[in-house]
Parts: C-alpha cells; structure tokens; sequence
C-alpha cells in the first residue's frame, strides 16, 4: 500500500511534466522549430554555474509562495491572494525596514516579521470574510488581490517612494544591517566560485528552515491534524471538536504570513528596497509549484527548482530565435497535466483495489465450499 | 408591483440621486450623454465575461478562467482583424474564447478536476500562449511585436433613428434625447442625457451585447434547452436520473462560456482600443465574475452589476469632481438604505450601511481629490462590500462547483 501510494506521488508529476514536454514540442514543431535544438541550448546553458544560482535564486520565492498555497490547500481552502499579499507585504517591509536601525540579525527578524503582519492581515482578512460573512475566499483573494495592487500603488507612489533617479522610483534603501548576506562563501568552501555579480541569496537557508517548519506543522503537530482532518471531512473534524471557524482564519492567517515572506528574499538579498518593478507574479506560478509539488515540501522544492530552471534557461532561446514564451506554456500545461494524470493514476488505483478486494472475497466465498 | 417597472424606478431614483449629487458638487457631467457612453461602453466587456460565467455556473462549473478566455479573445479579436477586418475579428475572437473554454470543460467535465485549479490553469496559460503567439505572429515588419499587435480596424458606430437622431436611409431623423438634454429641466434632461448617451453613438458590438442580455435570459429559462443546462447546476445526479445528458450540456455551458468572454475581450480590441496589447484585460475577466455574483447568477442582475462596475470605471477618465459626486451618491443611496432598514427594524444593516454611508459622506466633505489608485480598486471594493454584506442572501446554483461523474452516486 505504501508502496503504490509512493508510486502514485512521484510517478504523476513525472508523467505530467513529460507530457507537457511532449505538448511543448509540438507546439514548437508546429512552428517549425526544432525542439531537441532549444532544448540542447537551454541545458547548456542553464547547467552552467551563475545559471545553477540564479535557479536557486528563482526557486526561492516560488518555493515560500507555494508552501503558502499549500497550508491551505491540506485544508482545503484556496488562497489565490498569494501575490496581492507579498507586493503589499514587500513595499510596507522595505518602507519601514528603512526607518530604523537595529543590531544585524535582530534588524533582519524585525524586517520579516513586519512583512508576515502584513500577509497575516491581508489573507486573514479573506478568512474572516469567510467565517463572518460567508464570503467564498475564492473570489475575496481574488478581490483582495487587486485591491492590494491598488493599494500598494497608492502607498508607494504618494508616500512611501523617496528616490527617484532618472526613471527608477524607489524606497529608500535599508540599512545594511537589515541585509541578508549571500551565500557565496559557503559555495566557496565547496570549490564553487561562480562569477562576479552572481549571488546566492541567503535566504535560502530561512526558506529551508520554513519547509522544514511546514513539515512539522502540517505532518506531525495536532494543528496539522486537525488542518488535515478538516480538508478531508469538515464535518467528521467538527464532529470531533474542531472548530472549523477558528481553522478557516488560523489557515489563512498562517497562509498570509508565509506569503508575506515571498518578497523577502528578493528585498533583503538583492535590491534592498522596493522598486516599481518589483517582481511580480510569484504568488500565481506558486499555486502551480504547489500542484505539481503535490502539498508535499520536497515534492514542492523539485517542483520550484525546476520552474526555476526553466526560466532562467529559457533566457537563452531569444539568441536561437525560439520564443521563450514557450515556457509560460510549459507552466501552464504542467498545471493542467499535473492534476489530470493524478485524477487518472487515482481513478485506476481505485479501480484496482476494488477488483482486488473483489477477487479477496471470491476466494473466501470460494474457501468454505472447497 | 411588476417586475420590470420596479427595476425602471430603482433606475429613476439612481439617476435623481445622480442628479441631485451632481447638482451639490457642481457638476452635470454626472448624466452628461458621454458619461453614459463610456459607462456603456467600459460595461459591455464585463457584461460578456459576466454572461458567460451565467452560462458555464448555471451548468455547475466554476469559471475563474474566464480572465484567460478573455485574453484569448483579445489576441484573436485583434489577429482576425488584421488579417480580413473587424467582423472576422469578432467570429475570431469568438472561437478563440471557446477552444479556451473548450479546455477547461475537458479538464473539469470529463477529467474531474476542481474547477478553480483548471481555472487557475487557464488564466495562466491564456497569457503565455498568447504571448507566444504574438512572437511568432507580428514580427518586426508588421509594426507590432511580442507585447502588442499592429493597429487593427475597429467597428463602426450607428445611432439610433428617431430616439437619438440616427441615420435612417441617409435621413437625419430626429434626436429625441438630445433634445429633451438641451432643453435643461432639472431631473427630465438628465434622463434625457442619460439616454442619448445609450442610444447615440451606439456600437454594433455594444448593440449586440446589451441585446444577448434577453436573449440569455429567454435561452436560460424560457427553453427546454436552458432548463436542461440549469438542471445540471443545480443537482446533476436528478437531471441524469431524468435522462439529460449532463455531461454534454456542461460541455455547451462552457464552450459558451469561452465564446463570450471571447467575445468580450474582442469588444475591448474591435471597439475600444483598435490594437491588442498584453494585459489589455485588466482583470476584467475577474470582475465580470464579480457582476455575475452582484446579480446573483441572473442575467438582468449580471446587467445591473456591469453596468455598476463599467460606470465607476468611466469616472476614472473624467476628473475628480465627477468622482467626489458619485462618492456622494453614493453615500446619501446608503444613508437611505439606512433608514429603510429601520423602518424594517434590522438593527445591524441600519448600523452598518449607516456608518458606511456616513464615512463616504465624511470623506466626501474632508477629501477634495480622490487619488487614481483607488478608482481602479472600485469594482473589486464593490464585489467585496456587495458579497460581505449580502453573501447570505445570494444563492449561486446548488451544485456549482460540484464534482459530478456519471452514473456515480453523489
């Protein structure tokens, strides 16, 4: 049973990232483009040392953004107010990490708790529309979603921007006590010196530190009991005296703390303050990551590494004259063969245990006769 | 009371208040005929995406992907367009929104995925093919390019004979609404400038979208057809056991569903803006999902609440005053709602809808100027503050969203 359960986690993902390999070639085919040429360059390329960081790099913020995704997920609640969390989150972090100064690491936590406040009261916001009113947290997220676009464009451009040099419009810069350091000595006692410019974001290491968190939250603690036992029956788990109210907010207040903390990596590891072109669109391709991760923290770690991979290689294809739009594609189609392949490895598993079962209790019917 | 003359008077008394709001900040543009245009104008998008979701919820699936059904709709509204002009763009974009939604029935119809995942799919992938079709379509000789096609013709404009003063067979036939507008009455020449707004300058495509409004709602629930596809969003297992072929119809819902948020976004190139640009949609998808909940999964509701959202977008491209006069509309609707809620002893809607229009009358008075962001923020504060205060009382279809196998038991 283990086994076959084992089976079904890893072999889903796998076969839907290969069909969506498939479908992704015959799109380039259909196009005339040969797909083993734009595949052969992008794993040249991206195989390299500065690529293999800067796919950490990527991955980083796609894995946090997922485990936010996934915390509701295991109790069946959908946060797509993953992105409008994080942007709100980055801009009043940077804003007010830049007003203080604080001993090093203190300044970091005072920074990333401030942006997990944030999240909290965003996403809290859709659970407690939720319990309270009876608002689908669906349509809130999405609601609040471009409310917070809204409302961070209204706070960083009529308060909180201070530099403005040429066309970059920015925050003021954090002290660099509110800096997380980069890697690169770590990667230097390995013998890996990747090129100047090319830095392994610190954070990393909190990333780690909150799959492991996530773990233990979701697996092993009474709370990830009842988050589980409600996502599989809400009402077997009220019946046992969980209060589902209480685990809607609770979820989504965990939820949008961790989302608040998908910016952080960027914010504190490579620009130091907010920039109108903040990255965008982690919290979307996080709901992916976490699909094909199936909720699980190293299913959702390979899943970011290889999102990761994909765009920082698919740089390349614009010097072979391939549209490396092909890899939003890719995105997309992985979502959708991700969960198709997993209702159809699903459907045979049942279909199996029930002839199993079946062909059991021939052979009992079957054994008092003989 | 019936119907339809109760809905005339709430929109009397919408447009007094206007009026009167307009009147207090000095200002007529309120109910000015281009006021009225534009809110029509930025509506019927919405309206689309909005009717669409009717379709594809009324046979119980979820439809968040209508943002990317939207989006293909742009792209292939602008594409069919370029190649044979403007209507090929509209049949285009029609089939563009459909094969979108044609993959979404695929996904949750046959392959029994939640629907909100494939609809998160479909947003997704909605925005990256386009882009790689656009890469591989408008190369650099063709004036566009990855994010934007070349300029597109757009579809003509046609006024109304006789109410507006349309052409009637190359005869200026009289402009009966611009005329009761210039004649300056307090209240009737606001109606008028309302309705001239609808009637003169009216786009073929907007004719079209406001005319699908009773067509939706005659197809829906006045055929054998519409009954069937509602009976599947409101319990699947009863309309199987009845012999509809449930499967199928959710697959019509759908497909239709793509068709006019297609439709939609074809409006927003062929109408609008004469070109396709990334990100044109603008959520609108989203907030067509929003109307459709604001009408509670009716088409007349799905109407109204576009035509809410269209209308607070058009405030945005014409100054501030225009803005703090609507807020005080606005603000005085809810005051009055207050009492009413009195009257009827509902203490806690008197108190919430009161302290909600006291504080948009207190923002009105203290705030001279509404800054930009927030007007962009409007329809999405609407759906949220329509959904907290009336979520209760909205009923979606029963089994809207349901998993639903066939011959399975529920």
């Amino acid at each position: 049973m283990r086994r076959s359960k084992l089976l079904t986690s890893v072999l889903a993902p796998l076969i839907a990232i290969f069909i969506s390999f498939a479908i992704a070639s015959i799109v380039l085919l259909v196009v005339d483009i040969d797909p083993l040429t734009a595949y052969q360059a992008m794993w040249t390329f991206g195989t390299s040392t500065e690529s293999l960081v800067s796919m950490v790099n990527r991955a980083i913020p796609l894995f946090v953004s997922a485990l936010a995704v996934a915390v509701g997920f295991k109790m069946g609640l959908f946060n797509i107010g993953v992105e409008g969390a994080y942007l709100l989150a980055a801009l009043v972090a940077a804003y007010f990490g830049a007003l203080f100064v604080l001993p090093s690491v203190l300044h970091v936590f005072a920074i990333l708790l401030i942006a997990m406040a944030v999240g909290a009261i965003w996403n809290g916001l859709a659970g407690w529309l939720k319990v309270k009113r009876g608002v689908h947290e669906v349509i809130s997220t999405i609601m609040l979603n471009f409310i917070g676009f809204s409302l961070s464009a209204y706070l960083f451009l009529e308060h909180f921007q201070q530099e403005r040099e040429g066309l970059i419009v920015a925050t003021s810069a954090i002290p660099a006590s509110g800096w997380i350091p980069s890697l690169n000595p770590v990667l230097a006692w390995f013998g890996v010196e990747p090129r100047a410019g090319t830095e392994l974001h610190g954070f990393l290491i909190i990333a780690i530190v909150l799959g492991v968190i996530y773990h233990y939250l979701v697996n092993r603690s009474r709370f990830g009991f009842d988050l589980r036992a409600s996502g599989i029956n809400p009402s077997a788990a009220h019946a046992s005296g969980v209060n589902p109210k209480r685990m809607v907010v609770a979820t989504m207040v965990i939820s949008g703390a961790m989302a608040g903390l998908v910016g952080m990596s960027t914010l504190l590891g490579f620009t130091h303050r907010y920039v109108q072109d903040f990255p965008s669109g982690f919290g979307f391709t996080g709901i992916a990551v976490a699909l094909l991760g199936r909720n699980h923290p190293v299913g959702i770690a390979f899943g970011a590494l290889l999102f990761g991979f994909l765009e920082r290689s698919s740089i390349i294809l614009d010097l072979e004259n391939v549209p490396r739009e092909i890899v939003t594609i890719f995105f997309g189609v992985v979502v959708l063969a991700v969960v198709i392949v997993y209702e159809v490895v699903a459907r045979y598993a049942t279909r199996r245990a029930v002839a199993a079962a079946a062909r059991a209790t021939a052979e009992l019917e079957e054994a008092p006769a003989a | 009371m019936s119907k339809p003359v109760r809905y005339m008077l709430y929109a009397a008394g919408g447009v007094l208040l206007l009026t009167i709001a307009g009147a207090v900040t000095g200002t007529s543009e309120l109910t000015a005929p281009n006021t009225a245009t534009a809110a029509l104008r930025l509506a019927i998008p919405i309206l689309l995406a909005g009717l669409g979701g009717l379709f594809s919820e009324r046979s119980g699936v979820v439809n968040i992907g209508l943002e990317g059904m939207m989006i293909a709709g742009t792209w292939f509204g602008a594409w069919g367009s370029w190649l044979y002009g403007p209507w090929a763009g509209v049949v285009l974009g029609l089939i563009g929104g459909a094969a979108f939604g044609l993959l979404h029935a695929l996904a949750t119809v046959t392959f029994n995925v939640d629907h909100i995942v494939s609809g998160v799919a479909i947003n997704i992938l909605g925005l990256g093919a386009m882009r790689f079709l656009s890469s591989i379509t408008y190369g650099p000789d063709t004036g566009g390019s990855v994010v934007q096609s070349p300029s597109v013709p757009k579809i003509g404009d046609v006024s109304l004979p006789f109410l507006a003063g349309g052409d009637l067979f190359g005869w200026d036939s009289p402009d009966f609404f611009g005329w009761l507008d210039r004649l300056d009455i307090f209240f009737l020449s606001d109606i008028g400038g309302i309705l001239k707004g609808f009637f003169g300058g009216l786009n073929w495509l907007t004719l079209i979208g406001v005319i699908l409004v009773p067509v939706t709602a005659w197809v829906l629930w006045r055929t054998a057809w519409g009954l069937r596809l509602r009976s599947c969003g409101e319990d699947p297992w009863a309309a199987e056991s009845l012999g509809v072929r449930v499967l199928r119809m959710k697959y019509y819902g759908v497909v239709i569903s793509g068709a006019l948020a297609g439709l939609g976004g074809a409006f927003l190139v062929l109408v609008q803006a004469g070109i396709y640009r990334e990100g044109m949609t603008a959520g609108r998808g989203f907030i067509g999902l929003g109307a459709l909940i604001f009408g509670n999964w009716l088409p007349a509701g799905v109407f109204s609440g576009s035509f809410v959202f269209g209308f607070g977008d058009s405030l945005r491209f014409r100054g501030t005053d225009i803005v703090r006069a609507f807020i005080l509309a606005v603000a005085i609707a809810l005051l009055l709602a207050a009492l009413y809620a009195i009257f009827k002893k509902s203490a806690r809607r008197a108190v919430v809808m009161g302290s909600v229009g006291a504080g948009l009358l207190v923002f009105y008075l203290l705030v001279g100027q509404v800054p930009n962001q927030f007007l962009s923020a409007t329809p999405y504060l609407i759906t949220l503050f329509v959904l907290a205060a009336a979520a209760q009382r909205l009923r979606m279809p029963a089994a809207d969203g349901a998993r639903y196998a066939k011959g399975e038991a529920r």
